[in-house]
């Protein structure tokens, strides 16, 4: 495991030193953008509706049996947009585009497209690692932001509609924009780019790591999106207390 | 020099020196004390069974992997010397191909020169029609690596390789998969080359045609050990039962059909 950290400190820290070689890779940068965004897109999207609408299930009627049912757009709105919305939404980029990506360079691993690459004197830093990086640290805070709004839109929906709750939209929507703040969302978004970069970086080592025919390859993506997750769930607890300060 | 379209080519190719090279995996000995001289612009064959370290050997002379002890030397600078993959062009040319699948074939063919930057597209474009027609491919730039059987994926492996222009080429079992009339095809094409460009070539293979073939000199590995270095002659009259047994294999049915 400390061997495993090791060498994605490593990666990061040569990724970081071919960030001036981003300009020249922006074909690729771009490709990797569309790849991401159109395939997670869609998903995202049907997942924040429901994630906004449970919360507002099991949350409100306990507000409403209590008078608080105003206040459910504020909790809605905050739990969506700090915690729930990066959390979900990294764990569903590190399944559906952290898989793909330690398949598709483990493959390449495997059948000596790497090798190749290395004898015309190509970094595979420059070549594989950075285009996926910077995209996807793009990608998941632009995913993010899209998956909140549907995810309060949701839980207003859900409000609305349940004969429990019964809060209409506007009052939703009022007690949110008092309770959510500015940099509430920005504290979820940079936990989402937090988030991205792990997955990314995590993916990209293991892929590289492929040893083997195609039970390596179906090895290295489960240690991919494993341990992808197991990061960015023990990294939560950790940037929430950091972002903690930034709150007062 | 002049290619057969007229066009200058700039290689011409480097001397190889492996000295008391040593490699083990997990504690097994892969290659035990190899000692190889290859002369600039020589068609140099590395034979031997499955498994006896050809492919690994091919490996730590492109720098892809790296010695236990011992040293390659490129135009005399060590292969782990800072730049020397730069100051000397090398290209390989793998069993598989090696080809990148999310390319098409003129991309595969042109990468060198893209990812570089050294052509503007108009000249890498020039430059992959007319090597992919050098391999007797013209005209598939557009199609996919997926839809190449196993001789054209050697063929366009071996147009990427050219593209580099390189002062050393590296085969790797060329003929392997390759049904007998691609494999002369395959074997023609290096012969040309060395003749068109001087380029220094080392070919591993166990196919034994192939290697009497088109061999300056040959090479006999068996067991991480070189067992015999000469011309094919001195190959053939080494009585090394190693070697005998090697280049005399042949399959004898036990109930022959008369």
């Amino acid at each position: 495991m400390f061997q495993n950290i090791g060498e994605m400190i490593v990666l990061f820290w040569r990724t970081l030193q071919a960030l001036p070689q981003s300009v020249r890779q922006r074909q690729k940068i771009f490709e990797q953008l569309f790849e991401i965004g159109n395939a997670s897109l869609l998903m995202a999207c049907i997942l924040s509706v429901f994630i906004g609408g449970v919360i507002a299930l099991q949350t409100g009627p306990v507000l409403a049996e209590r008078g608080l049912a105003s206040a459910i757009g504020g909790l809605v709105g905050l739990s969506v947009c700090k915690e729930l919305g990066p959390v979900m939404m990294a764990v569903l980029i590190a399944g559906r585009i952290g898989s793909a990506m330690a398949a598709e360079i483990g493959s390449m691993r495997v059948y000596q497209e790497v090798d190749a690459l290395k004898t015309m004197n190509i970094n595979p830093i420059h070549y594989l690692v950075l285009p996926r990086i910077l995209a996807i640290s793009v990608a998941l805070p632009v995913l993010v932001v899209f998956a909140v709004l549907v995810a309060w839109f949701g839980g207003a929906l859900v409000s609305m509609l349940n004969h429990r709750i019964d809060v209409p939209l506007q009052t939703f929507f009022t007690n949110l924009r008092e309770v959510v703040h500015l940099r509430d969302v920005v504290n979820g978004l940079v936990k989402s780019w937090v988030f991205a970069n792990v997955i990314g970086l995590v993916s990209c080592h293991q892929g590289l790591q492929t040893i083997g025919g195609p039970r390596g390859i179906g090895r290295s993506v489960t240690k991919a999106v494993v341990n992808s997750i197991v990061m960015i769930l023990i990294l939560d607890y950790f940037l929430t207390r950091i972002l903690m300060y930034f709150d007062k | 020099m002049m290619n057969a379209g007229g066009n200058k080519i700039q290689s011409c190719g480097v001397r190889v020196e492996v000295r008391g090279l040593h490699k083990s995996f997990n504690g097994d000995a892969v290659l035990r004390d190899i000692n190889l001289d290859v002369a600039p612009g020589e068609v140099f064959v590395i034979m031997g069974p499955s498994g006896s370290g050809k492919s690994v050997l091919l490996k730590h002379i492109i720098g892809l992997e790296r010695p236990d002890s011992g040293q390659i030397l490129i135009a005399g600078e060590s292969i782990e010397a800072p730049g020397v993959m730069e100051r000397h062009r090398m290209a390989m040319v793998f069993q598989s191909g090696a080809l990148l699948n999310s390319l098409t074939v003129g991309e595969n063919v042109g990468l060198y020169l893209s990812e570089h930057r050294l052509k503007s597209e108009t000249e890498i474009a020039t430059i992959v029609a007319e090597k992919l027609s050098l391999v007797g491919l013209k005209g598939s730039e557009a199609r996919n690596v997926s839809e190449l059987s196993g001789g054209m994926k050697k063929r366009v492996s071996i147009a990427r390789a050219l593209v580099i222009e390189p002062e050393l080429l590296l085969y790797d079992e060329p003929t392997s998969e390759l049904d007998p009339l691609m494999s002369v095809t395959i074997a023609e094409e290096i012969v040309n080359l060395n003749e068109r460009s001087r380029v220094t070539s080392i070919v591993v293979s166990h196919d034994r045609d192939l290697a009497f073939g088109i061999a300056d000199r040959i090479a006999l590995i068996s067991e991480g050990r070189i067992i015999t270095v000469g011309s094919a002659s001195d190959v053939r009259a080494c009585q090394n039962p190693v070697v005998q047994r090697f280049l005399n294999a042949s399959f004898k049915h036990p109930h022959p059909v008369l």
